[in-house]
Formats: C-alpha cells, structure tokens, sequence
C-alpha cells in the first residue's frame, strides 16, 4: 500500500532496497551512508528481504563482491561515501567495463584530507570517468525514486551500465521529509524481472568473462562500453516518464524553475536547488528575471538539451559542490561550457564553487550570485570567470 | 581469423568462443626444450602425470609411456618432481618447434 512517511535520506534508499529486494547487497558501511547498509542488514534479519547480505572487509571487497555477483547472473546494489567510493576506485571501472548494472547509493561526501564528513560532491566528481551513469537527487523524495529508476536504467539491455545514486550527505541523508512510499508490488512490478547477460552461473554455456585484451581487442571494447553509456538517454528518459505515469512523479535530464521568461539562470545539482529555487522567488520579487536549472543526470551529460535550454539567456552562472584543482572551472562548469560552445548566441558564463565540506550554501548566497549576473546580463562584461561562495577570503 | 569490429563484439568484455586445448595446442609455446621419457629408471610413480599442468604425459594400461609433445610446453615440472636418481624424466635441447608440436 502507498505511503506517506516520514523518512531520511538513508531510509528512502533502504525503504526503496527493501521493496527492490536485490539477488545481493554487498556493503562496507561509511559515515554518511551507514545507516543505509544499516537499515539493509535488519531488514535481513527480520526477514523482509530474500536476497543475500554480505559485509566484506572493505569496499574495495564491497564493490568485489558486487561485481562476482552481478556476474554470476544477480540483480545487485551497495551503498557507500567518500573514502568509501575512493577505494573502490580500480572496481569502478571493472563493473563499466563488464558491463555489470550494478546499482550504487552514494551519501556524497568530501575527501580527505582534511578529513570531514559532510556532503559535497568530491566523491561521484572523481569517479565521472569511471563510465558509471550518475544521478543526483534533490531531496529524500527524489532520492526514493531515481533508486528504483536506477535499476531499470542500469538493467535495460541497450545500457547494461552500472548506475551512482547521489544524495548530499547529511543535508539528504539525514535529514527527515515526508516521503511518498509506493506499494511493495507497484515497485516490483515497476522493475521488472532481472536477467543477466551471459551470468557465469550458466554452467552449461561456458565463457571468459574479462580476459586480457591486447592491443587488438581493447579499444573495440572500450568503444562498446561507451555505446551503453551513450544509449541510456532514450532509456532515462523513457522510465522517467513511465514512473510519472505509474506513481505520479515524472522526471527528465534536468529540472528547470522560472526559466520561461528568465534573461539569467543558475545552475545548481542535489540539494542546493531547493535553497536556490527559495532565493529564485525572492530575486523575482525584486526584479530579476531570473530562473534556476538543476541537472539530474550528469552522466551521461545532457549536452545538447542542456545547450538549448541555457543558450538564449545573457549570463549563466554555474555551482560545483567540488573542486578541480588546476583545471579551468569545476566539473560541472566546464560541461556546460562546453555544452554551449556550438551555440551562435551563448550567454556569459561563471562559475562559483561552493558548500565543500558541507559548508551551508544559503538564500543570501544566492542572491550575490543574482546580483553578479544581474550586472554581467547588463554591462556584457564579467571581470572573474571562477569564484567562490561563502568562504571566507 | 578476422577480428569482429566493436559493433560485433558481444557485450562486456566476455569471450564466448569457449577456450578448448583440443584447438590450442600448449606444445606451440615451447621454446627450445622438451620432457624427454627415459623408461630404464621409471619406478612408475605417476608424481609427472600427477604435476603436469598440460596432462602432457601419456601412459597405457597403467604404465607411463612417453611425452605428448603436442602439449608439452617444456617447463621442466616433471623433471624436478622426479624422484629417481637419476631423473627419469628430463628436458632435453631442441632446435625448434612449430604450431602442432611437429619437430623440424
């Protein structure tokens, strides 16, 4: 029966596992996704779910042991942060590479060092090369259901990639909302039956899963990988419409606030929208014509849908909750950038780094962010390119 | 063989084509040494049948006999597991091998 409960972030992904009930959950726990893997393993003992719990050693072992099963022919999730996520770097890219749709919930959390706990977007940033799909949540609400679009996604034989489900630590994670929770067998049957690509365990049909590829096979592999990541836009797109119609919540590659008539826009991933969409409203009371665009999926990145829907404005400015040190602009700046580089007309673009180590991004942040393209859209002129919020110069 | 395109290659990097000795010979990678059977001092233990990791090593009606050199690959295993003194199994020089483990 649907639900209305409320739940934190770390709940609406175990409450969303639970009703998934995966072949195998294998998870190392980490502050601040623990209480995912938590809520997992009671979940085990008191018999809700069928699927094996296994806790290795590790997460580098945790995304071992995901990907042995996922092989082996399972449907599999795990959760993880961080340090977490950074050591299972090198089986990141196994899973992509075998084209394992393993699903993984992702409490983003700053790296070390210093060490901190809080959210930020350092951990699934590092790993946007490892050919991982990655979606980042808003809210509890939405955190609930991109994990269980996450498996339809990850499954859909034309993608066959594995899927990060990024929620801010803390700020999502624990914090409580009401959160719609649709009927056990309305998610079931909303995922579907699970089928592995040549599972190993197939006896009968034996094959070489990962074999040492040379310099004659490697590339050809690669381009294939990158073939399922470059096919999952229909796919994302499709269930994100099917869930609307199924439960009432549809969802696209991105989400725009007050962009119809909108002369200037920021765009902001995960939690900050909301705080961003507050100040949006109140910019608009004082005059601006400014709106918001908050990208869900940034892997694959929307290039082209994300170029129109930015293009016609005077001036953009970008937030990264992460760093990238010594590059030109943060991860997320440097695809938009890039994404309006085709563009006759394109507007001016910023970029602001902000919230690292979960410092709070507020209203008031917003609003010097408002100011500053309110300037750049009148004068055509922007005097820094890169910057930061709310630190302290 | 021709090498498939990426567009024919099955997904995630598995190699359906499953892998046979029948169709691989091991004796191909021998590279200027061979198991020679000496029968005079065999005390038929069956310790280089036992260790041979190419089963290379060929008996009848319970008696080692001699060397499939088909397979062997010429890594000395048998050799060094003999327990007879001398050896009853040693590598021995070779001038060259081809694909099917035929001399020349």
């Amino acid at each position: 029966m649907k639900t209305l409960k409320p739940l934190n972030g770390n709940q609406t992904i175990a409450e969303a596992a639970r009703q998934v009930d995966p072949d195998v959950v294998a998870a190392y726990p980490i502050t601040p996704s623990t209480a995912i893997v938590e809520s997992i393993a009671q979940f085990k003992a008191d018999g809700l779910i069928t699927g094996e719990f296994v806790c290795p050693e590790s997460e580098h072992s945790a995304m071992s042991v995901c990907i042995g099963a996922a092989a082996a022919g399972g449907r599999v999730m795990t959760a993880t942060s961080s340090q977490g996520l950074a050591l299972m770097w090198e089986m990141l890219y196994i899973a992509a590479g075998l084209r394992l749709p393993i699903v993984a919930a992702i409490a983003n959390r700053a790296l070390s060092a210093p060490i901190n706990i809080h959210g930020d977007h350092s951990d699934t940033m590092g790993a946007r090369d490892s050919g991982w799909i990655q979606i980042y949540s808003e809210n509890c609400q939405e955190a609930y259901d991109n994990f269980i679009q996450a498996f339809r996604i990850a499954e859909h034989m034309d993608v066959r990639t594995p899927v990060f489900v990024g929620l801010d630590g803390f700020i999502i994670s624990h914090s409580v909302e009401v959160v719609q929770i649709e009927d056990d067998d309305e998610v079931k049957k909303f995922i579907g039956e699970y089928r592995g690509v040549h599972p190993l365990l197939e006896t009968d049909r034996k094959i070489t899963m990962g074999p040492i590829d040379f310099t004659d096979y490697y590339f050809e592999h690669k381009r294939s990988q990158i073939e399922g990541i470059e096919n999952a836009p229909a796919v994302i797109e499709a269930v994100g419409q099917e869930f609307g119609r199924v439960f009432g919540r549809s969802y696209g590659f991105f989400e725009t606030y007050n962009m119809d008539d909108a002369e200037m826009a920021i765009v902001v991933m995960s939690s900050a929208a909301g705080t961003g969409k507050d100040a949006v409203d109140e910019m608009r009371k004082d005059g601006l014509k400014i709106g918001l665009l908050k990208p869900r999926i940034f892997r694959p990145f929307p290039n082209e849908k994300i170029g129109e829907a930015l293009a016609g404005l005077k001036a953009v400015a970008v937030l990264d909750r992460t760093s990238s040190p010594g590059a030109f602009g943060a991860p997320l700046f440097a695809e938009i950038r890039n994404a309006l580089y085709d563009f006759p007309e394109r507007p001016k673009l910023v970029n602001y780094v902000y919230g690292l180590g979960g410092r709070d991004i507020k209203v008031e942040h917003f609003k010097d962010v408002g100011a500053k393209l309110d300037i750049i859209s009148r004068t055509g002129k922007v005097d820094e390119v890169t910057g930061y919020l709310n630190l302290r110069e | 063989m021709k090498k498939e395109t990426w567009k024919e290659l099955p997904i995630g990097s598995v190699n359906l084509r499953t892998a046979s000795s029948r169709e691989n010979l091991t004796g191909t990678w021998r590279s200027g040494e061979k198991a020679s059977f000496i029968v005079e001092t065999c005390i038929q233990c069956f310790f280089c049948w036992l260790y041979c990791p190419h089963f290379a090593i060929l008996h009848e009606e319970g008696k080692v006999t001699g060397v499939n050199y088909d397979y062997c690959t010429g890594c000395g295993l048998c050799e060094s597991v003999c327990p007879t003194d001398p050896k009853s199994i040693v590598l021995i020089k070779e001038e060259l091998t081809l694909a099917g483990g035929e001399e020349k």
